[in-house]
């Protein structure tokens, strides 16, 4: 997280810390001297060695100077909060523009080019744009090392950006409460060269990793990954928010639809439909209104490879 | 009535009225009861709130699961932060030592509206109940964290409606404590009791009033809104439907941040009162401690925004609320610098009230310091909704309210109880809660710095140290707490009887016997000099 080599992660690093230690520095400043005062105090004037108060109501020259002092110091401070705080939004015209898409409890980010990925790769030195965009409740992308967050609010369109200056790998946080698995809402930035950022931006094929790949329904996986499925569903069986996908190919399970229960077998047109309506059919014991639909979101050859990845999970 | 000089009016405590036992309390309207009753009530919601912010650090000793789920945890802190802000600090100086000693300092014998104060009481107990138990009957357990932001609140327990139902009802508590206060004041102050010649805590009482009878009713339309959003669907918060979430941030906002000042001022005027006491000095700068306690109401309804930095404000708004945030720090500066100037040359009797007083002026600093740091805009891009913010609330909260709120026991123990308590067990809770104060919410500092974010139940290894001694912390407080809480109760049995003055205060409810009679004073007094006058 921190620099070794003099450079900073971010280019809101500096305007940062500006401001923090110049308000820290003071506050310390003052904190140990009004403490120290006060303990000189009680030490001289404790009334075994100062049996009698001397009295004094007040002093007018007094209270001016502690009024005017706090007010200069604090106006100093505002200004360098002010002045740290307005290159945040003067994004770039040359900035890069990648979309995050938020949901119950996964981030997303989306190229230009149409290209979908989990961790929001980036090239170093290149000012990123990012939109951003909730498709349910307020959440908050949030990067400590460089020391900037910005809320997501559904209904509302609105950016954040950066300089990364320094390559490697930094986290990235969810920061707004969003419910249960707020905390695991989290994801990486990885900063890696121009050179090899094109590379990988060019490899349309959306699924990189999982092309090179040879088991059956790696590709479904990755869909998966890209579009946050993992953040409700797990592969091995463990209930997270929503059913597992362990078995579940071929399953006969019991559905509340319209309000009535019934039972069904989970064939690919089941499959498809929950993905599609997820409200249409709830399982049964699970909560509704969690599973947001990916209709226009994911396509029917990508719902066939998730479908072949469901496939391949189940245990012969 | 022909009153006799040898038999005593009966202390309230002793008084036998109408009814018997528990109904003696629960239907009497004398102010000192009610602040008793205030006080239990308290206590024991503190009590809950502790436990579950003990678990939840327990629960926060190493990543991964410990003692309990997630879904335990959310409704851990919502309801600690339900029950710590509503039902335990809001109230707690006003309705506890206000109720008990405003009458009484300013030399009348109850408070204007003895059974609207009364009402209050079941009012706030009712709302607490409804806000808690609206968080049990919805569709899901409680998790909204207690600002209950839409639209999350409103997808997942469809129980906000009680939730802010219960919060009003607590408002309606406060309004009518406020008013009964604010009347009190104008109308009952002991002849010659000018203005000018009112105690610190009254006045602090009188701005606080002001704030519950202006800020609450931003609540009741905040409810009203809702209701019209759930039954008739017309979008004001809710994305859905059309409506900004961010509106209602603002409401909430407008509300709960004055609601700050309603728990802080008291506080402060608590610890002047017990700073001059010791000193044996009369406080320095009575009148700018006075227009500072104003000040700080005044300007406090103007700075909800800074909650929203991070939120999508316009750079206008935010301008504004920053620069206000930084104008209401220089009001509470003024107060500390007084009230250390209040020390010197004083003649300073150490008693455990005075140790509260000065553990008070120093987490209260450090709470105000890291304040503003939060309100830089550019720090607080980093620092919003880390732990960074959970030490600052609980730094200013709880050990400026929470401080204030133990050195005012000690303080007046004597005349609520007419006992002494034990002062060496007093101070050895004091010093185990202090250390573990600031064990348990200094490391917090430095995980926000680093980018631990609040509500987590779950964290990255970085932030595993930090954690760890935070807490251990949470025990030594814990510890500290109760030693005090079992020392205050044992006291009670103590042989030494307190004398009507046992500190040399000089404000009026020294000059009553301790425990005060019924009716507090015989004779209502003349008020000829200033409020501590020492000379
Ligand atoms: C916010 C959490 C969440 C996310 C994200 C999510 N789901 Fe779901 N999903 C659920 C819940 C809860 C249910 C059960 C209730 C229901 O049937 O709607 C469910 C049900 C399902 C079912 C039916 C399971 C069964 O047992 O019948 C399938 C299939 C499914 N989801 C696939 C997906 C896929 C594919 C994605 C990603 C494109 C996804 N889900 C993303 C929460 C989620
Ligand atoms: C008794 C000791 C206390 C302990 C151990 C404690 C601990 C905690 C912890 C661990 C959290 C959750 C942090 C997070 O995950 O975000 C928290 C939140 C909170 N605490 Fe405390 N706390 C204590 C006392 C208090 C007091 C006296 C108050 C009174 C104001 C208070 C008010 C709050 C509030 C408002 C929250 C935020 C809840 C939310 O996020 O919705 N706490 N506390
Ligand atoms: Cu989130
Ligand atoms: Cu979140």
């Amino acid at each position: 997280m921190y620099s070794t080599t003099g450079i900073d992660a971010s280019n809101f690093v500096s305007t940062f810390n500006t401001s923090f230690y110049f308000i820290a520095g003071i506050s310390l400043f003052l904190l140990t001297g009004l403490t120290i005062t006060m303990l000189y105090f009680v030490f001289k004037y404790n009334k075994k060695k100062h049996k009698v108060a001397i009295q004094n109501e007040g002093n007018l020259l007094l209270e001016i100077t502690w009024t005017a002092i706090p007010v200069i110091l604090a106006l100093m401070m505002f200004y360098y909060g002010w002045e740290g705080w307005k290159p945040l939004g003067k994004v770039p015209a040359n900035a890069m523009t990648v979309t995050t898409t938020a949901r119950m409890w996964s981030f997303s980010f989306r190229y230009e080019n149409g290209k979908e990925s989990a961790d929001l790769v980036v090239p170093v030195n290149t000012p990123v744009k990012i939109n951003l965009v909730s498709l349910d409740v307020i959440h908050s992308l949030f990067i400590p090392a460089y020391r900037i967050k910005s809320d997501i609010v559904p209904g509302r369109e609105k950016v954040m950006w950066f300089l990364p200056e320094r390559e490697g790998d930094y986290d990235l946080y969810c920061a707004e409460y969003c419910g249960l698995r707020h905390s695991y809402m989290k994801s990486m930035v990885k900063v890696i060269s121009k050179e090899k950022f094109a590379a990988w931006l060019g490899d349309t094929t959306t699924l990189a990793v999982a092309t090179t790949g040879t088991t059956p329904g790696e590709e479904g996986l990755s869909i998966m990954r890209i579009q946050g499925c993992l953040a409700c569903h797990s592969s091995d069986g463990t209930k997270i928010v929503g059913p597992t996908y362990l078995n579940l190919f071929g399953k006969q399970e019991v559905v509340t639809r319209n309000g009535t229960d019934v039972t069904i077998t989970v064939d690919s047109a089941y499959i498809k439909r929950s993905i599609f309506e997820p409200n249409a059919d709830i399982v049964k014991g699970y909560p509704k209104g969690l599973m947001q639909s990916y209709k226009g979101k994911i396509s029917d050859a990508d719902i066939t490879k998730i479908i072949e990845y469901l496939k391949s999970l189940n245990e012969k | 009535m022909i009153y006799q000089k040898d038999t005593a009016e009966p202390s309230y405590l002793d008084y036998k009225g109408k009814y018997k036992g528990i109904f003696s309390w629960i239907f009497s309207t004398d102010h000192k009861r009610i602040a008793l009753l205030y006080m239990f009530s308290i206590l024991t919601f503190f009590a809950i709130g502790a436990t579950l912010g003990l678990l939840m650090k327990f629960e926060l000793i190493a990543p991964g699961r410990t003692i309990m789920s997630a879904q335990a945890y959310n409704a851990f802190f919502t309801l600690h932060g339900i029950i710590m802000i509503f039902a335990v600090v809001i109230p707690g100086l006003p309705a506890v030592f206000g109720n008990f000693l405003l009458p009484i300092m300013i030399g009348a014998k109850d408070v204007a509206f003895p059974r609207i104060n009364l009402l209050s009481w079941y009012l706030y107990v009712t709302g607490v109940s409804l806000v808690v138990i609206s968080q049990f009957t919805g569709q899901g357990p409680p998790d909204t964290g207690w600002t209950f932001y839409a639209p999350y609140s409103f997808r997942t327990a469809g129980n906000m409606l009680p939730a802010v139902f219960g919060a009003f009802v607590l408002g309606f508590s406060s309004i009518l404590t406020g008013l009964n206060f604010l009347v009190t004041i104008h109308r009952m102050r002991a002849p010659g009791m000018t203005w000018l010649k009112m105690p610190l805590f009254p006045w602090t009482l009188y701005a606080t009033g002001w704030v519950q009878l202006l800020a609450t009713p931003i609540i009741g339309i905040t409810l009203l809104m809702i209701v019209a959003e759930r039954t008739l669907h017309i979008g004001f918060f809710d994305p859905t439907l059309g409506g900004d979430p961010l509106l209602y941030q603002h409401l909430f906002w407008t509300y709960s941040h004055p609601a700050v000042y309603i728990m802080i001022l008291p506080a402060m005027g608590a610890i002047s009162e017990i700073i001059t006491t010791y000193s044996h000095k009369a406080i320095f700068g009575y009148k700018f401690m006075i227009a500072s306690v104003l000040a700080i109401a005044f300007v406090g309804y103007f700075i909800w925004g800074h909650h929203m930095f991070t939120s999508g404000m316009s750079g206008t708004a935010l301008y504004t609320f920053s620069l206000l945030t930084f104008i209401v720090a220089v009001p509470s500066a003024i107060k500390v610098f007084n009230w250390i100037a209040t020390m010197h040359q004083g003649s300073i009797d150490l008693q455990t009230p005075f140790y509260w007083a000065m553990a008070f002026l120093f987490v209260f600093m450090i709470g105000g310091f890291s304040g503003l740091i939060l309100g830089s805009l550019a720090a607080n891009v980093h620092l919003h909704n880390t732990h960074f913010v959970v030490a600052h609330f609980h730094f200013i909260v709880f050990g400026g309210t929470g401080f204030a709120f133990f050195g005012a026991m000690h303080y007046w123990y004597p005349k609520i109880t007419g006992r002494m308590y034990d002062t060496r067990w007093a101070n050895i809770g004091l010093v185990l809660f202090f250390i573990g104060f600031i064990t348990l919410y200094g490391p917090m500092f430095y995980l926000g710095f680093k980018g631990m974010p609040r509500r987590y139940y779950d964290y990255d290894e970085v932030f595993h140290a930090g954690n760890i001694v935070s807490t251990m912390g949470s025990w030594v407080l814990y510890s500290g707490l109760v030693i005090i809480v079992i020392n205050l109760f044992a006291s009670l049995k103590s042989k030494i009887k307190a004398p009507s003055d046992p500190w040399g205060g000089k404000t009026l409810e020294w000059t009553i016997p301790s425990p005060p009679p019924v009716e507090n004073f015989e004779e209502i007094p003349t008020v000829t000099k200033g409020p501590y006058n020492y000379s």
